[in-house]
């Protein structure tokens, strides 16, 4: 009992040392909890997706479209049960720094696939019977103050002209992992308007979304699929809906991999200011290790000491990084929600953050640990008076 | 002292020392009897080996040949672990400047070696409370070091030397940092320590009126002893 008295007594004897540490390791934690954050939410679209859903796209690149009439052939597969297909539509509301994902779907389909999209009855089928309509995430419809009813004018980029869309519903996610931050539309509109416009360009579509009876045929279904159109004039790749989210991650795996090194960069320097605290400390209290050696404690009560003291300070700075992170995620993520349309601190991260503190306190001892329980008993009573 | 063998007994023991390549010759060839309840003072100029004597007696230093039995055992024979495990059983230190834990209380400070024993906490606390009273500070037990006077604190200091009933008491210099008064109070008290309860100390000091106290008087000359029993015992 003592002993543990003495090691939180022996954590704040030093009290601005022990405050300026404790304060590091909170934003070191922190740093390393929102980073650890930001790379959890690149890959939340993957943990999102699911195993009974396959996208296929045109073989050679997504931005190239694949006919509208495949949508019955992919159909007549074994174990497809529902087929969808949507285009990207890339409109910009207002300039290009509000961006929000925006794309043309087959409206009853779609849904139908993505049950974690959830439309209030009404809307949805208001949405259904309204080809000029639009249905936007919740947290966009928030961030822009729309209303049911509102006109929202999107100025098309890969399709020219302004866009007049009306929102009929405001969509929710069932799971927390989804993006309520997406615009979609009728492809049936879209697709009008192109007969008119641009006729080469209709009944063409950017993806096809299928979803098949059971995961286990997933794999065995995306080649039929494929072989269904090899040596077509648009070949497909079929893949898991999984496969396809990853695809476009590794399009940017530079980024999440300097993010990854800046995190555990962070974990290493705060390693080295407890190494410089506990050093000190232990340098200061090199004497006392020798009354306790003298008392007949022994190397592991020396280290416990040592050991005790830098987990107390790392284990509180840790807390309240923890407890900081949470407060500190939700302003990152209203302010960067163009970015990360989801941003979660996932228990996983906790436990990091957790495992990071137990690293760094572990390692930060171990010298002077190691110093204290080999000082002859005689040279550290000398350093005494 | 009767027939009584003795209860510290050192043969032929030599220590020395290495200062960058040059080996110093700090105890040559040391032969001493220490008896069971004896007051001992070991005297000398500084560097003579005193502290060195005391530490090697005490078994937080080892030595380089001979041997040094207390109440039987061979502590030269002893591992680090078991000759730590022996001290905290066998010795009780009392050092010049204290050397108490300046964040636990006079209490605390006293049951810290009683912390390595199988005591329960009721047992801890009764053995500690009867320490404290035996150094008349009964009344200060909650009060931490920095809040005692420069005796008091050594008295805290004699209290957890004696509190696990040691073997034999070492003392560094025990009066070396304290005001005339207390020096004296201390003196008092480790000379009732002897009388009363029959304990065996072994002091290094410079004070000659400290040394008056012992019953033997050892002089430490360039590492070896010289007799010089105390005369009034």
């Amino acid at each position: 009992m003592h002993i543990l008295k003495l090691i939180f007594k022996n954590a704040f004897r030093h009290k601005l040392r022990t405050f300026l540490t404790i304060l590091g390791v909170a934003i070191a934690i922190l740093a390393f909890g929102l980073l650890r954050t930001v790379i959890s939410t690149w890959y939340l679209g993957v943990e999102a997706s699911s195993a009974s859903r396959l996208v296929t796209r045109n073989a050679i690149s997504l931005v190239f479209p694949l006919p509208l009439s495949y949508k019955e052939k992919i159909r007549q597969v074994e174990g497809v049960k529902e087929v969808s297909y949507g285009s990207w539509f890339g409109g910009i509301y207002i300039d290009e720094k509000h961006f929000f994902a925006n794309y043309a779907v087959e409206p009853e389909t779609y849904l139908k696939i993505y049950p974690e999209i959830i439309i209030p009855p009404d809307q949805k089928s208001v949405f259904f019977r309204d080809r000029k309509s639009a249905v936007a995430g919740r947290k966009l419809a928030e961030r822009y103050g729309w209303k049911i009813g509102d006109i929202i004018t999107l100025k098309g980029t890969i399709y020219s002209g302004n866009w007049d869309f009306v929102l009929r519903g405001i969509y929710r996610g069932r799971d927390e992992n989804v993006d309520e931050t997406a615009f979609v539309f009728h492809w049936e509109y879209l697709n009008e308007s192109l007969k008119k416009t641009s006729p080469l360009r209709a009944d063409q579509v950017g993806w096809y979304m299928i979803e098949v009876t059971n995961p286990n045929i997933a794999a065995e279904a995306a080649v039929k699929i494929d072989r269904m159109f090899k040596n077509s004039l648009a070949e497909t790749l079929t893949e898991t809906e999984k496969a396809f989210t990853l695809g476009f991650i590794s399009m940017t795996e530079a980024i999440v991999i300097a993010i990854q090194l800046v995190s555990f960069l962070i974990i290493f320097i705060i390693m080295a200011v407890v190494a410089n605290t506990m050093s000190m400390t232990a340098r200061e209290r090199i004497g006392e290790y020798a009354i306790f050696k003298t008392l007949g404690f022994g190397g592991f009560h020396i280290t416990g000491l040592i050991f005790g003291e830098s987990l107390v300070i790392t284990m509180v700075g840790a807390a309240l990084g923890i407890f900081l992170t949470f407060p500190a995620a939700k302003i990152f993520g209203k302010e960067l929600s163009t970015y990360f349309p989801v941003f979660i601190v996932e228990p996983e991260t906790i436990y990091m953050d957790i495992g990071a503190a137990l690293v760094v306190a572990c390692v930060a001892a171990l010298f002077p640990a190691w110093r204290a329980v080999n000082i002859r008993i005689a040279d550290g009573l000398r350093r005494i008076g | 002292m009767g027939n009584r063998p003795p209860i510290v007994v050192i043969r032929n023991l030599c220590k020395s020392y290495f200062r960058g390549n040059q080996v110093i010759q700090v105890l040559n060839d040391i032969s001493l009897d220490i008896d069971d309840g004896e007051f001992l003072a070991l005297m000398g100029p500084s560097g003579s080996g005193k502290t060195t004597l005391l530490n090697l007696i005490a078994g937080i230093d080892k030595v380089d040949s001979g041997i040094i039995q207390v109440g039987g055992v061979d502590i030269t024979s002893l591992s680090e672990t078991e000759l730590a495990q022996w001290r905290a059983m066998n010795v009780g230190f009392i050092f010049q400047f204290y050397n108490l834990i300046p964040v636990l209380t006079a209490f605390e400070n006293v049951e810290l070696p009683l912390l390595l024993t199988g005591l329960s906490k009721k047992e801890r606390r009764t053995h500690v409370e009867t320490a404290l009273s035996v150094v008349n500070l009964s009344d200060r037990m909650d009060h931490y070091p920095g809040q005692l006077s420069g005796g008091q604190q050594q008295r805290v200091a004699i209290a957890r030397a004696i509190v696990t009933d040691p073997t034999i008491l070492v003392a560094d210099e025990p009066t070396g940092d304290l005001d005339r008064v207390s020096a004296n109070d201390v003196l008092e008290l480790m000379e009732r320590l002897v009388h009363e309860l029959g304990k065996t100390i072994i002091m290094v000091t410079h004070d000659p009126r400290a040394a008056k106290m012992a019953h033997v008087i050892k002089h430490l000359d360039k590492g070896v002893l010289n007799a010089h029993p105390q005369t009034d015992f």
